[in-house]
């Protein structure tokens, strides 16, 4: 199946409203901390937008307010909070449970039968490719093995909705990349829409439709890019020209943004 | 190293290499393995048992060499003589291995029974204290005073008040051992890193699913370690309150006080032998009974 990256996904999702959306939305925290200021975004099925920002302007927070973590105070925010996957920076896997049973865990959580929760689990296994691990325990697993766990504990759901708050920060850039590779053939797959937090510009360029710049605390949009390639993208688009091209404005957007 | 590639060099050269190297540097395990393990324990009981005998031959006058008598004397009177009636060669309360199984029988049901009454209480009560800060703060103060005041102290009043025989020993156990049990489970509970709570939260985890999927696996480990310090401790709690509570069956505190009152010291080290090869088992029970349920997934040190 070849999707139009540009455009816009045409199926139900789009029909009534966008999977997320954020109008106008601030937060101070009860410290007096200004962290977010007017964000107005939204992310449909099918969008991946990645946000990039100096450290401590509010990427997380954002992606906190969106999940519910933590409440806004200003603005809105609009989201099905029953259909959200969130992958945090750890992997947070139980050391007690086995790959298997992490992957089992939201859906337990949420009252699944272990009957309808088996074919999920497996499919989900086998997107990340974990399914001949499924035995074993975290502390057998590299850093990439545990991020994959991660995720396909929070793809039984299916959710509509995938948070992704820096979740490949931690790994080394091999990894990183064959995990960039694999979540972009799950958004494909399942064509959710996707918000990432990254402070890698390549990462952020090979995996999204759009890239936001935001600007030091309090964190505003500062600048907007629509990705121009189409998916699937193979590995070597890093080295391509205009992908050089996006990447040095949204590093030169950055820069300005730590001044 | 120089590593000779026989396979060629367009074999794999990562396995190549690691077969290469296994076989000549010889696989060195950790310093615990084997027999090896035993060496460390070993010096130090032959250096014990040496200055038993030094000190029994050397530092004790003739006079009063009947207060530290040779370990095989205390071997052969108090574990390779199975009864000692009373009376004979001029033992006043008799002995031998019989008697002291019997007493360490009943200080096993009396450190049994208190351990598994604190393990109750102590999970119950570090349950309350993780969920509250309040009920945390409420209790502590007297956990840590219950821990630091001598319980001899209490003895007149736990006599009193629950008599002096079984159940004033289980009551003795039950407070030298609860600390540790709270301690532990709580620190365990309220140890869990944030960023698990927040998962739970995000998929409307209550309390109790948290505590019953997230804290308690977790905090396994040290509720282990609770449970084996406890479980030492409450042997010595039965020992102790063989001391002063002394109706009832003698337990093997009570043996040795009556034997330090007849002068039978072979026996009284028997039986404070007996009593702390108690304590190690039920010590090194817990222990493996520990590892049975967390080295699976738990990272340890020597894992």
């Amino acid at each position: 199946m070849s999707v139009d990256a540009t455009v816009e996904s045409s199926d139900s999702a789009a029909a009534d409203g966008h999977a997320l959306e954020f109008s106008g939305l601030s937060m101070v925290f009860p410290d007096g901390t200004h962290a977010l200021e007017d964000i107005s975004l939204s992310v449909d099925r099918g969008e991946f937008v990645t946000l990039v920002g100096p450290s401590g302007c509010g990427k997380s927070t954002l992606l906190r307010i969106a999940s519910g973590l933590e409440r806004h105070t200003g603005g809105e925010c609009r989201v099905d909070r029953d259909s959200i996957g969130y992958v945090f920076q750890d992997a947070t896997l139980f050391p007690w449970r086995t790959v298997r049973r992490n992957v089992e865990l939201i859906a337990e959580l949420h009252g699944v039968d272990a009957k309808s929760m088996t074919p999920k689990v497996e499919e989900s296994l086998e997107l990340v490719g974990l399914k001949e691990h499924e035995t074993k325990y975290p502390k057998q697993l590299s850093g990439g093995m545990k991020m994959r766990a991660s995720l396909a504990r929070s793809l039984v759901l299916q959710p509509d909705v995938f948070l992704f708050d820096e979740p490949f920060g931690a790994l080394d850039e091999i990894s990183r990349e064959r995990l960039n590779d694999e979540l972009l053939a799950l958004f494909k797959a399942k064509d959710f829409a996707g918000l990432f937090i990254t402070h890698s510009i390549a990462e952020a360029v090979f995996l999204s439709t759009r890239v936001l710049v935001m600007s030091a605390r309090p964190g505003r949009i500062i600048a907007d890019y629509d990705v121009p390639f189409a998916y699937p993208r193979e590995h070597d688009i890093r080295y391509d020209a205009a992908f050089a091209e996006l990447s040095g404005k949204i590093s030169h957007d950055l820069r300005g943004a730590h001044e | 190293m120089s590593v000779i590639d026989e396979s060629g060099a367009a074999a794999s050269h990562v396995s190549a290499g690691r077969t290469a190297e296994v076989a000549v540097v010889p696989p060195v395990g950790p310093p615990g393995e084997g027999l090896r393990r035993f060496v460390g324990p070993g010096v130090v009981f032959a250096l014990f048992v040496g200055f038993w005998y030094f000190t029994h031959h050397v530092l004790m006058s003739d006079a009063r060499k009947f207060l530290v008598p040779p370990p095989h004397h205390v071997m052969r009177d108090a574990f390779f003589t199975w009864d000692i009636p009373r009376g004979t060669g001029g033992s006043r309360t008799g002995g031998g291995l019989s008697r002291n199984l019997e007493g360490l029988w009943s200080s096993t049901q009396v450190a049994a029974l208190g351990l598994a009454i604190a393990i109750l209480i102590g999970l119950a009560l570090a349950t309350a204290m993780s969920q509250a800060k309040w009920v945390e703060n409420a209790f502590y103060p007297f956990l840590v005073a219950l821990q630091a005041m001598p319980i001899l102290a209490f003895v007149p009043l736990i006599g009193a008040l629950f008599g002096f025989d079984f159940w004033s020993r289980v009551l003795v156990c039950i407070m030298i051992a609860l600390f540790p049990i709270v301690a532990n489970t709580l620190f365990g509970l309220i140890s869990v890193e944030r960023g698990y709570h927040e998962l739970m939260n995000l998929h409307g985890a209550s309390r109790w699913t948290k505590l019953r999927k997230l804290q308690y696996p977790a905090a396994m480990p040290s509720i282990f370690t609770g449970l084996q310090i406890s479980a030492g401790l409450s042997v010595v709690g039965a020992v102790v309150g063989d001391f002063f509570f002394r109706q009832g069956e003698p337990g093997i505190g009570r043996l040795i006080n009556t034997y330090q009152n007849s002068n039978e010291t072979e026996q009284m080290y028997g039986a404070v032998i007996m009593s702390a090869l108690l304590g190690i088992a039920v010590f090194l029970g817990f222990g493996i009974l520990g590892r049975r349920v967390v080295s699976h997934w738990h990272e340890t040190r020597n894992a």
